[in-house]
């Protein structure tokens, strides 16, 4: 797949592309099976689950209700704590903001992993600057060694096989003295390890995202596996966070009940190895941290969705659980979705942020089987949504014209039902016709998407309407 | 709810497009099972579709008017029963949405979705079916998603075919994942559909089964089509014809003598 010219609306050919790669079947094949089990063991381990299911969806609801007093009263807090909160409506703008934190003084600048520095494009624009950017999750960190974007929102690498990795450590470390090609997984992640030690102690500035924002406190929560967010923020003199409006919640408490629900979603663990809580700069009594504490809030549309049918996609605490158990991106992976966010959550929200016109495909391209739902922490009915954006688009005019032609006739023939049974007997006819003894037909008259990967069984001769009248006289 | 008739006893059978096009042999044994348990079926000829490919494309309008037309053509039914999870999926939970602002028609429409079962849980639990049938056969079972999520179909197959003489069930892999069928998606995105079905036909083949069973129509002609592409053996039958005996013609898509 062509990454640099990928974009939602080329999903069609990037599903394609994407289908043919036999690196990203193995290792999709091999993520979806330890992500599926692993959540289920931890969820039926959790005998209030559901409980807390329940709970957080009206944390959460509530928190977006008001969402315009918590944000207010988090920034409050973060400036009494001692930091600086700024505002950016578009990516642009969150983008320039952090430039003006960074500034032009600062060299090497950490990243801990941070969706919305992707809706930014910030490392892109960080580096125009003449910044180096190090990306210390060790997922990120792969990927950015293969100039690549995250397929996955919570496993940046997921797309890769540990052979792929390989080799990219065998291209790019022996700058840092290299010489054997590792294969084993400890191997590998000593060898990240040991080079990105050194850029911790070397940076001045660590950017990090937020999985949530507290209103009560002032402070900025992160989970990961490797600690790496940690130091990204506690080593570096500036720590600024980048994370979307939607991401407040009103407490501790609040944070608490969500941090069950996320790690038990998301790679099944009761808890991930680090939750860190950010709350200001160091004070003077602490022993370190950063000397300056940022965040920047991004809406990139998301104020819009505020009271519309889309809401309930605010709710989504970004845990992957529904890209973990979609039978199309387990399919595809996340890069042939073209945007940022990839499989149900993102096929949802990436119309709401960049225009159903230019994404068309996502909502569609989706067979409603309902797993997602049935695996969304946050009771988010995604394939409702889903079937909303489609709607929108049928009244936009958005639709293909073939699609629309075909309901046109289709609604015009079920609303008859004589015309429709004297169509379907000619219909069964004519295709057993065609199918003779063979039972299948390889090619059918206006069938070619259903013909060109399966043949069609062909009907027994007459239709049930034909044959139950019959039988009746 | 008011009985409709004297017996509180008369069932609607909403066959479905794709039975009544491409597998009328399905909606014979629906019939024939719901007679077994002593109820009378009748089909009404003014039925078509459920309108889920207006539905699932966006087209609200036209989705709305189909379910119109279903929602008079079953007024007067104690009971409708179709072969099919999506189609009675779209009945009980999409068909009240389509009214919202009509409370006249979304009062009929949660009417009928309270009167409206599928298949094999109308067997199981209205009819309390008692399963008088022989099938010597290895067999395994698709649990296609709008009845397994929207409906909660998942043991009343199982326990209809636990009652069938000779058979044995050999669950198999995933067998609550989507086949790719989907409707429309199916022919939409037809190369990410061939990867969802042939992952299917996969854990088919492992389940070391002859038979492939499963309660829809529409996915059971995206395996069997699929099997037939790869020159695979699994037979494929609707799991009403193998209750009702009634597995004498040849699978689907299987060549007839």
């Amino acid at each position: 797949m062509n990454l640099e010219n990928r974009s939602a609306a080329r999903f069609k050919q990037q599903a394609a592309s994407a289908l043919k790669d036999n690196n990203l079947k193995t290792a999709l094949a091999k993520a979806k099976d330890g992500f599926v089990l692993k959540r289920l063991h931890a969820v039926e381990d959790l005998d209030e689950f559901e409980a807390i299911r329940a709970e957080a969806r009206k944390i959460k609801d509530h928190a977006l209700s008001h969402l315009d007093f918590y944000l207010e009263e988090f920034e409050r807090k973060v400036k009494e704590n001692g930091g600086h909160v700024h505002w950016a409506q578009t990516p642009e703008q969150a983008c320039a903001l952090v430039m003006d934190i960074v500034g032009t003084e600062a060299k090497q600048v950490l990243k801990g992993k941070s969706m919305v520095s992707e809706e930014m494009g910030l490392n892109a624009a960080l580096e125009a600057k003449g910044h180096t950017v190090v990306e210390t999750d060790l997922g990120e960190y792969i990927i950015q060694l293969a100039h690549e974007p995250p397929s996955h929102i919570i496993a940046p690498a997921v797309h890769k096989t540990r052979d792929q990795i390989s080799d990219l450590f065998h291209g790019e470390h022996p700058k840092y003295g290299l010489n054997e090609r590792l294969t084993e997984v400890p191997d590998l992640v000593n060898e990240a390890r040991q080079v990105l030690r050194e850029k911790f102690l070397n940076s001045d500035v660590g950017i990090t995202g937020a999985n949530f924002l507290i209103a009560e406190t002032g402070s900025t929560v992160i989970v990961t596996n490797e600690g790496n967010g940690d130091l990204s923020q506690i080593l570096p003199k500036v720590h600024i966070v980048t994370a979307s409006i939607e991401k407040v919640v009103p407490t501790l408490n609040d944070t608490a009940t969500l941090l069950r629900l996320l790690g038990r979603s998301a790679t099944g663990q009761e808890m991930s190895s680090y939750t860190t809580f950010s709350t200001g700069p160091k004070r003077a009594n602490d022993h370190d941290g950063p000397e300056e504490f940022h965040v920047v809030l991004l809406d990139n549309g998301r104020s819009k969705v505020l009271g519309s049918e889309f809401q309930d996609i605010l709710r989504c605490i970004k845990c992957g659980a529904c890209l973990n158990h979609c039978p199309v991106y387990g399919a595809i992976g996340g890069h042939a979705y073209g945007w940022v966010y990839s499989g149900p959550m993102g096929s949802v929200l990436t119309p709401l942020i960049i225009g159903l016109e230019n994404s068309y495909d996502l909502p569609n391209a989706c067979s409603l089987n309902g797993r997602c739902a049935k695996v969304c922490p946050m009771s988010i009915p995604l394939p409702d949504l889903l079937r909303q954006h489609r709607f929108k688009a049928f009244q936009r005019g958005l639709t293909d014209s073939r699609t629309k032609l075909g309901l046109k006739a289709w609604a015009y023939l079920v609303t008859r039902p004589k015309l429709y049974s004297g169509l379907t007997s000619l219909a069964a006819k004519a295709l057993a016709l065609l199918g003779g003894s063979r039972g299948v037909l390889r090619k059918a008259p206006l069938a070619s998407g259903w013909t060109s990967v399966r043949d069609l069984p062909v009907p027994q001769g007459q239709t049930f309407q034909q044959q139950w009248k019959k039988a009746s006289e | 709810m008011p009985d409709r008739t004297k017996n509180n006893n008369r069932v609607g059978l909403l066959v479905t497009c794709l039975v009544d096009l491409f597998r009328p042999n399905v909606g014979f044994a629906a019939v024939k099972l719901i007679e077994q348990a002593g109820f009378e079926v009748d089909v009404p000829s003014a039925q078509t579709c459920c309108g889920q490919p207006a539905y699932n494309s966006g087209d609200a309008k036209s989705a709305a008017a189909v379910a119109r037309h279903v929602i008079r053509t079953f007024e007067n039914y104690d009971y409708v029963v179709a072969p099919s999870g999506s189609c009675i999926g779209m009945i009980k939970e999409h068909y009240p949405r389509l009214f919202e602002s009509d409370f006249d028609l979304k009062t009929k429409a949660e009417d009928l979705a309270q009167r409206t079962y599928e298949l094999t849980t109308f067997l199981v639990q209205v009819c309390k079916l008692k399963v008088n049938t022989t099938f010597n056969a290895t067999v395994t079972y698709h649990d296609s998603c709008a009845g397994l999520r929207e409906l909660g179909v998942k043991n009343q197959p199982r326990m209809l075919l636990s009652q069938v003489e000779g058979l044995k069930l050999n669950e198999m892999e995933d067998s609550e994942v989507c086949c790719g069928f989907g409707g429309t998606f199916c022919v939409k995105y037809p190369d990410i559909s061939e990867r969802m079905v042939s992952e299917k036909t996969n854990n088919i083949k492992k389940a070391k089964a002859d038979f492939i069973l499963g309660g829809d129509l529409g996915c059971l002609l995206n395996i069997a089509g699929r099997i037939k592409r790869e020159s695979g053996e699994t037979q494929v039958f609707h799991v009403a014809e193998v209750l009702a005996g009634m597995v004498t013609i040849p699978a689907i898509g299987e060549k007839s003598e």
